[in-house]
């Protein structure tokens, strides 16, 4: 038989932006085998049925991928268990935790502005990818696909790099609220390969420039980020973009875009 | 109504070159003047948005997520194909174009699919010039692997997270775009009405899921890729959020839908554990090609632990019925034959159903280990187990997987022509979200390639050679009525003023309409349930009348009960919350009212459908070993239907289906 216990749920609730906001508390049967986003579905049901708004909650793919849920659970970013999303969290971890008492809070962070109860509005990631995370390849233009052989280690370590599911844990586990895993990640997947040597130093200077308008923190090397990462992301990319983007500012004032 | 498909003649290889060669474009300095919709921003969404841009139309592009990167393209595991024969193993663009044909049971069109394998290589060159990292071998050139039954080694892959690379250059490329100024993002956005004006597709009614305020975007040509409808079942392994409300209204508008009933059932996928169960995961694939699928040949070994089941009680049902194919074959075979053991009261694991039948086999890893070592077998499936582990709380390492099959893709969708445009001028429909590729059955890794193909390579032109044959379109926003009275000189004001008038005139009825649906849906008479409740009913309906199996008489019941629940959901939904906030209840509910229908043409579809093929399977029509028998004299065409205004009472069309290449044949993997 699966383990049931009833929990207690502490939720971030808060109408809109200018809303004060506050924890709601909420008791919930919960299964050893069910998600923790199935356990807000259940809270959700029965608020639903007596008439009362639902928890608002980012969510979708459900299969720790799509990077939309975001939720910090008793302090910890996606939740307790590492490499893991908050959509992939089965109650079994709580329970073997022992937590009968749960907070669950949205990702905070100015850069971060809340929308609404759990759910936040995380679109100044996209204008930092706007701002030159890319390669710049006109569709049709494409040179045959082996012409340029990439070794595997450097394109395994770029897939290491690119497997960033953008869901902001990153920002919301670190101190000061500093997007340098997420921005580095993407300027060490695309800057390792081959392919993106001719934008390589534009896009880490565009890129760093467009994550401080953001309003985003400075790396100082507390490492949460890399800890709370679901998908492990190693914080060695943020030395490799400190280092290209040392380099970037160096050429910029030799006026070269490429060392 | 004639349906035409517009398909070139000629010899196959040709069709698209020459088809290319003859159509019309749309001069650079004019593109700009054009509005381009498109709707969602996967594969075919983002890639078609992007692509679109670049060549200099204004596009807006629009996704319900909060950013575009999150479209559910994201979550292909596996790969995807293209006829590059960098193996040497015999591959080519026909043979992977004969394979698509056969796989879709001969019941897509040909022209079609030669585009689609046609183009499968370009897919792959631009993604890598993007920056995809696709796996390689040690020389530094691209890696392949075998996928889903074929014979060749085709499919490229980045690690179990294809798609999600795939949508992330598809991404970066949109993004680039945004910051060009030529796409226009509106993420956190729901499109619940197409505009149609003088017979032409014009606009999107959208609301903002965040301020709920709603509004018209109109443009020159609207464009859907807006994925499948697999959420019908409730249980799929779709996203939470995938819907059919775009093309569903557009249905309602006019456009016709082909084969609602071709539905893909997924056979490796981790069975639900209960009833608070909200989606079902995907295990690849590729896990057959080193996991051997069985069950205990005794039911009463069913709760016994699977490691000391000697090998005589195991029954290895797809290697014994199969021997050529074994645990390989397609999809829809795969979930059948798991399906007939759990039938037979052979099934295991804590998935149990109402008549008391265990729902789950066994993928079994042991042997693949002893023969290769774990090591090569975490290399290969690493991230699988791990996420299989965390889900259940096993370790297939020592135990074997439990799977299930489950709704995966649906290969029907809005019926369009061979410009991919449906039989609304300007609407065009791009992905799962149309009918035109899969036939009856999807074979493993052509997802992504379809999504592609159509969003990079064919929406650019086709889109393109449509405003180039209508050229001039009357406007209909500000900014066309603008560049109207400074272009021409017999515009006058007055008449400016007038089509202004006249353009809120169309918003304002959209609006309404939009409006008075949110308000019923919000205000039930008796309200009680919450959507998800009804959803979860339909999905149950579903995957017993209309699932792996399917029967004149469940198909007639659930003709009958589909209704009912339809009624009910709008006596009895609860919609808390207000319409001008962020409000997950009310997006859920309009999402699940138009599932509530279109389940109806389904059942409706799959009645008629008077024959097997592919997934669609009706228990009257199968060999005396309980394959899939086709009928290929009466239903060798596709159903398109047309909404009457009458839910019961759809009109059917069909386009034939004629075979010059690729002779039908009865499918065979044994």
């Amino acid at each position: 038989m699966a383990e049931t216990q009833t929990l207690t749920l502490h939720v971030w609730r808060q109408k809109n932006a200018n809303d004060a906001g506050r924890f709601e508390t909420y008791k919930a049967e919960a299964n050893e085998h069910m998600s923790f986003l199935e356990l807000l579905d259940t809270v959700n049901a029965k608020l639903i049925e007596e008439g009362k708004p639902a928890i608002a909650f980012d969510h979708d793919c459900r299969e720790g991928i799509c990077g939309m849920c975001s939720l910090v659970i008793n302090g910890y970013a996606h939740g307790p268990r590492e490499r893991t999303t908050a959509c992939q969290l089965h109650l079994r971890e709580i329970f073997k935790l022992g937590w009968k008492e749960i907070w669950v809070e949205p990702w905070r962070a100015n850069a971060l502005p809340m929308v609404r109860d759990l759910v936040v509005d995380r679109s100044a990631l996209d204008r930092i990818v706007q701002a030159g995370g890319y390669i710049s390849i006109r569709t049709g233009s494409a040179p045959e696909a082996n012409q340029m052989p990439v070794p595997k280690d450097v394109a395994d370590r770029a897939m290491d790099a690119a497997t960033c599911i953008g869901c902001g844990a990153c920002v919301a586990a670190c101190p000061n609220a500093s997007a340098s895993l997420f921005t580095a990640a993407k300027i060490a997947h695309l800057g390792l390969l081959p392919q993106g040597q001719a934008e390589r130093m534009t896009r880490v200077r565009k890129m760093v420039a467009q994550m401080d308008a953001e309003g985003f923190g400075g790396c100082t090397n507390h490492g949460e980020c890399e800890k709370a990462c679901p998908k492990g992301i190693s914080i060695d990319f943020i030395a490799r973009m400190n280092r290209d983007f040392l380099k970037a500012m160096a050429a910029a004032r030799d006026d070269v875009k490429t060392p | 109504m004639e349906l035409k498909s517009h398909e070139p003649s000629g010899p196959i290889e040709e069709r698209w070159t020459e088809h290319k060669a003859h159509g019309k474009l749309v001069a650079p300095h004019n593109r700009r003047k054009y509005t381009i919709l498109v709707v969602g921003s996967g594969l075919a969404g983002g890639a078609g948005a992007a692509t679109l841009g670049e060549l200099g139309y204004h596009v807006k592009c629009f996704c319900f997520q909060d950013s575009p990167r999150r479209a559910h393209s994201i979550a292909a595991q596996g790969g995807i194909n293209a006829a590059k024969n960098y193996q040497n193993d015999g591959d080519s663009v026909y043979r992977l174009f004969y394979d698509t044909v056969k796989g879709g049971d001969f019941r897509s069109r040909e022209s079609n699919v030669y585009r689609l394998a046609e183009l499968s290589v370009n897919i792959i060159d631009q993604a890598v010039a993007q920056g995809v990292p696709f796996a390689r071998e040690y020389g530094g050139l691209l890696a392949n692997r075998s996928f889903g039954g074929a014979q060749v080694s085709r499919t490229f892959y980045a690690r179990g997270q294809t798609g999600q690379q795939l949508l992330l250059g598809a991404y970066s490329a949109l993004e680039r775009q945004i910051d060009a100024g030529t796409v226009e993002m509106f993420p956190r956005t729901d499109i619940l009405d197409l505009i149609i004006h003088d017979g032409r597709a014009r606009g999107v009614v959208t609301r903002n899921l965040i301020t709920g305020a709603l509004e018209t975007h109109m443009g020159d040509a609207v464009v859907l890729a807006t994925g499948g409808y697999g959420n019908v079942f409730y249980l799929s392994t779709n996203a939470k959020g995938s819907n059919a409300t775009a093309t569903w209204r557009a249905h309602r508008r006019g456009a016709l839908f082909a084969n609602p009933c071709y539905t893909q059932i997924h056979p490796t996928c981790i069975p639900a554990s209960g009833d608070y169960q909200s989606k079902l995961t995907l295990m690849s694939e590729s896990l057959r090609n080193d996991g051997r699928v069985w069950v205990p040949r005794n039911p009463e070994d069913a709760t016994k632990d699977p490691r000391k089941i000697p090998e005589k009680d195991r029954y290895y049902y797809l290697e014994e019925r199969y021997p050529a194919f074994g645990n390989l074959v397609p999809r829809d075979v795969a979930s059948r034959n798991a399906m007939y053991v759990c039938d037979d009261g052979l099934g295991v694991g804590n998935a149990i159903d109402d008549d008391g039948k265990r729902r789950g086999v066994y993928l079994d890893f042991s042997s693949a280990i002893k023969r290769l070592g774990r090591k090569t077998i975490e290399e290969r499936y690493g991230n699988l187990f791990e996420m299989y582990e965390r889900i259940t709380g096993d370790d297939p390492y020592e135990t074997p997987m439990i799977i299930y099959p489950a709704t995966h893709y649906t290969m029907g969708g809005l019926w369009v022509d061979y410009n991919l445009m449906s039989n609304i001028e300007g609407l065009f429909v791009a992905g799962e979200a149309n009918f035109s590729d899969h036939g009856a059955n999807r074979l493993g890794a052509s997802a992504l390639m379809q999504g592609l193909a159509d969003g990079y390579f064919v929406l650019p032109f086709t889109v393109g050679n449509y405003l180039g044959t209508v050229r001039e379109l009357e406007p209909l926003t500000e900014k066309a009525v603008k560049a109207k009275l400074e272009r021409d000189p017999n515009y006058s004001k007055a008449q400016a003023d007038e089509q202004l008038a006249r353009i809120e005139k169309l918003s304002d009825k959209h609006i309404r309409e939009v409006n008075e649906r949110i308000e019923k849906v919000m205000n039930a008479p008796e309200p009680t349930h919450a959507p998800a409740w009804f959803a979860r009913k339909l999905g149950t309906m579903m995957y017993k009348w209309c699932g792996m199996s399917r029967s004149k008489e469940g198909l007639e019941q659930a003709l009958v009960e589909i209704p009912k629940l339809r009624e009910e959901f709008w006596r009895t939904v609860s919609v808390p919350g207000d319409t001008d906030e962020m409000n997950p209840t009310l997006e859920n509910a309009l999402r699940v009212a138009d599932f509530l229908e279109l389940a109806e043409l389904m059942c409706r579809d799959a009645l008629h459908r008077d024959e097997s093929c592919g997934g669609h399977f009706r228990v009257e029509h199968q060999t005396e070993d309980g394959e899939a028998k086709r009928d290929d004299e009466h239903f060798s065409y596709v159903a398109a239907w047309e909404y009457t205004g009458d839910l019961k009472a759809p009109k059917l069309h069909k386009e034939p289906l004629t075979f010059e290449y690729v002779q039908p044949s009865m499918r065979s993997y044994k």
